[in-house]
């Protein structure tokens, strides 16, 4: 008989919209045996081609279902340094889950709970031992800057170290781990797996250097001449936000979901501990229709909030969030505002925010994305009721450090332009993740990473 | 770090960040944590010493990280800092130019006035506070000035008055005024650009807002100049005094100030608290 695809089990949605602690529980071992027991073993895997860092998937399923799951956890690392990452925040219905040959019939094999398992019980059952990579790594004697701890990152840095570079990473801010710590919520990324991530990092001999914001305080002619850095991959993500350039944009109350989530996140804001404020709101609005507006939505639940909602111009389908993300929010008693857009955010005597002036809309004509355009409806205005509106609509290039690097070629919207081999118009500067791409994903950011580490490699090895 | 007393609540510290203190330049800001819990809290650099690569902020207390900071003691460290941040100071030749620093914002102009007179500009600062206590920096900042007005509200140091009289007066002399650097209080920034608005003399303010990265990525820092926005923490700190919308930047800075007091009482309690218990166990 067909064993169907596994259950993730999961925290019950309102009892877990109070805290901070994870959704999804992650498999058991006889679970995640069944369902790597779905794998048909294809000779021509369609999954690994969309994988954009090409995991032996097969092998790794395989694997699982004899037990092996530290042998499973090795096997992907050999293509992923971060699964315990990926495996909670990929998009894999859309990658390899998307290509899974029982789709045909059926529920593709959940790769990604299985990636995530074995990524966690590598963690909690192998003791690293500091150094032991380090002693085994001869080294090369030439030095590489990656500037940023993203996921790009720490990706190339793993590389070039177990390469032999001599690697060290520049963080502005005080804590590594870029979006993975700042961005995504505690409940869908554990801080404790990035730290654990950034302490094997260390551990294969790469330096960290927090607090250093290259373009201020230090520039990357100043790293290269001065420094000696052989070459610099620059990972610093795109980090501007957008605003919707509507009135009240300044009411006190408004927030860029990069702030919101930074101070909730990075700064620990939920934490009775931490020093740093942030404004609790009754009724949240939160604008836009992607993964981050449905994190800042599920940390103002969290907060608190009597009621979060999602103001979203288009419809459900066109919205670029996950699948699952958009789930657990419903499960969390979010309100969706769909087709509907923001005219102005009102204020009260005081300054606060006081309401959320919109409009609906209709899909008309697709656009240049391909998704149709949302066309106001004359005469729907109405105003929501709201303390607290965070603005998600989106990130542009943030030119601090591309402006302070002379010679550096950007294309129209600030972003880098890198070549097929990810080098810029810098000799010897290559460049990767968001900084390139515009806004994407934490596994294709990887994959710059990695494709980054590999052609720096080559780039010095003549 | 070396710290040392300025005045009631305000310390000056001397800290160890060699990185910081070789790029910066006039004008920029490093962001703090003084301890794992704190706030990230942006300070003007008043001062570098690269050969020893040390910087030196100066900082008022004025909530729970800051009294936390001040607990500190010779020999410590802060938990984080990050710089230089934010464009340096637009320094020209203009002739007489009169820097102004209304109570901390002293900190904030002694390194404009330091920059500008090395450029050749006659610099008359004038230096504002409530009360003879909270005149800070004087010796410092009269040392790089040809001329140097103290004014109190009180009139307990120097004047008695706002820096505006000072600043009218001054205008009014022989002495002809050609730019104004100013740093302080919004309240008075303000006054300040109105008062010189209509003698068309060019008017530096430094703003401070409320900020998290310090590098454009929160957009928490936002203010309005000439109608657009613009991030102080990148796109500052220093503006066109002429140009800012001063009224929105005050209404902001209201945003947490409930919270701060909150912390603030919370964490002196705690002290008061531990006073009392440590006296119950004698």
């Amino acid at each position: 008989m067909a064993i169907p695809r596994q259950q993730m089990p999961q925290r019950d949605g309102i009892e877990r919209s109070k805290d901070f602690k994870e959704v999804n529980l992650g498999l058991a071992e006889q679970v995640a045996i069944r369902e790597a027991q779905r794998c048909l073993q294809c000779k021509n895997p369609k999954c690994v081609e969309g994988c954009p860092v090409g995991i032996n998937i097969p092998g790794f399923a395989k694997l699982i279902t004899e037990g092996d799951f530290l042998g499973a956890a090795e096997l992907i690392r050999k293509d992923n340094d971060l699964p315990a990452v990926t495996g909670r925040v990929c998009p894999q219905e859309i990658q390899c889950e998307a290509l899974c040959v029982r789709c045909k019939s059926g529920a593709p094999v959940a790769i990604g709970w299985l990636e995530r398992f074995v990524a966690d019980y590598q963690m909690k059952n192998q003791k690293t031992e500091d150094g032991k990579q380090k002693t085994e790594v001869r080294k090369i004697g030439k030095k590489v800057a990656c500037i940023g701890s993203g996921p790009a990152g720490i990706t190339c840095a793993g590389q070039l170290a177990k390469l032999g570079y001599d690697v060290t990473v520049f963080e502005a801010f005080h804590k590594a781990g870029g979006v993975l710590v700042y961005g995504i919520p505690e409940f869908r990324m554990p801080k404790k797996i990035v730290s654990a991530e950034i302490r094997n990092l260390k551990a294969l001999g790469v330096n960290i250097e927090t607090n250093v914001i290259v373009g201020r305080t230090v520039t990357i002619p100043q790293l290269m001449n001065d420094e000696k850095f052989d070459a610099v991959f620059i990972a610093v993500g795109a980090g501007l936000p957008e605003f919707m350039n509507i009135p009240g944009e300044n009411f006190k109350g408004v927030y860029s979901a990069n702030e919101y989530l930074t101070r909730a996140n990075l700064m620990e804001a939920y934490n009775p501990e931490s020093d740093t404020p942030i404004i609790r709101g009754k009724r949240v609005c939160v604008i836009g229709g992607g993964n981050t507006a449905m994190d800042a939505v599920r940390v103002s639940k969290r907060l608190g909030a009597a009621e979060s909602i999602i103001v979203y111009r288009r419809s459900r389908k066109e919205m670029p969030a996950r699948v699952e993300e958009v789930h657990h929010a419903e499960e969390e008693t979010i309100r969706f505002e769909m087709l509907t857009a923001p005219l102005e955010v009102l204020g009260d005597k005081d300054g606060w925010v006081a309401g959320l002036k919109c409009i609906r809309m209709q899909l008309g004509e697709p656009d240049q994305s391909g998704r149709r355009r949302p066309v106001p409806i004359p005469g729907s205005e109405f105003v929501i009721d709201c303390d607290l509106v965070i603005v998600a609509i989106g990130i542009g290039a943030n030119p601090l450090l591309t402006k302070t690097t002379p010679g550096l070629k950007l294309n129209k919207w600030g972003y880098i332009e890198a070549d097929e081999n990810l080098m810029t118009s810098i000799p010897g500067v290559f460049a990767g993740g968001d900084i390139v791409r515009g806004a994407a994903t934490v596994i294709l950011a990887m994959g710059d990473g990695k494709k980054a580490a590999q052609n720096i490699h080559k780039y010095l090895s003549h | 770090m070396n710290k040392e007393t300025l005045g009631p609540n305000v310390t000056r510290y001397e800290i160890k960040a060699p990185r910081v203190a070789k790029s910066r330049l006039c004008g920029q800001f490093a962001i703090v944590r003084g301890l794992e819990h704190s706030e990230r809290i942006p300070l003007t650099i008043a001062d570098v010493n690269k050969q020893a690569g040390t910087i030196t902020l100066i900082v008022q207390t004025v909530g729970k990280s800051t009294l936390e900071m001040s607990k500190l003691n010779k020999g410590d460290s802060f938990c984080d800092v990050a710089g230089p941040l934010g464009q340096p100071s637009h320094i020209a030749k203009y002739g007489t130019v009169a820097v102004i620093g209304g109570g901390l914002g002293t900190a904030v102009v002694y390194p404009q006035a330091v920059a500008l007179r090395e450029a050749g500009n006659r610099i008359v600062s004038i230096i504002g506070a409530r009360t003879k206590e909270l005149v800070i920096l004087e010796e410092l900042l009269g040392s790089v000035s040809d001329q140097l007005i103290v004014i109190t509200d009180d009139g307990s140091s120097g004047k008695k008055g706002l820096v505006t009289d000072a600043l009218r007066e001054l205008t009014q002399s022989d002495n002809k005024v050609d730019a104004v650097y100013c740093a302080g209080p919004v309240i008075m920034m303000k006054a300040v650009a109105e008062l010189t608005r209509p003698m068309n003399i060019p008017t530096i303010v430094s703003l401070n807002p409320v900020m998290v990265d310090g590098t454009g990525m929160c957009g928490g820092c936002r203010v309005t100049i000439d109608g657009k926005r613009k991030f102080a923490c990148v796109d500052g700190p220093e503006f066109d005094g002429h140009k800012v919308d001063f009224n929105e930047l005050m209404d902001r800075l209201k945003t947490y100030k409930g919270h701060e007091n909150k912390k603030y009482e919370e964490h002196r309690c705690k002290i008061d608290l531990g006073a009392v218990s440590d006296k119950s166990k004698k």
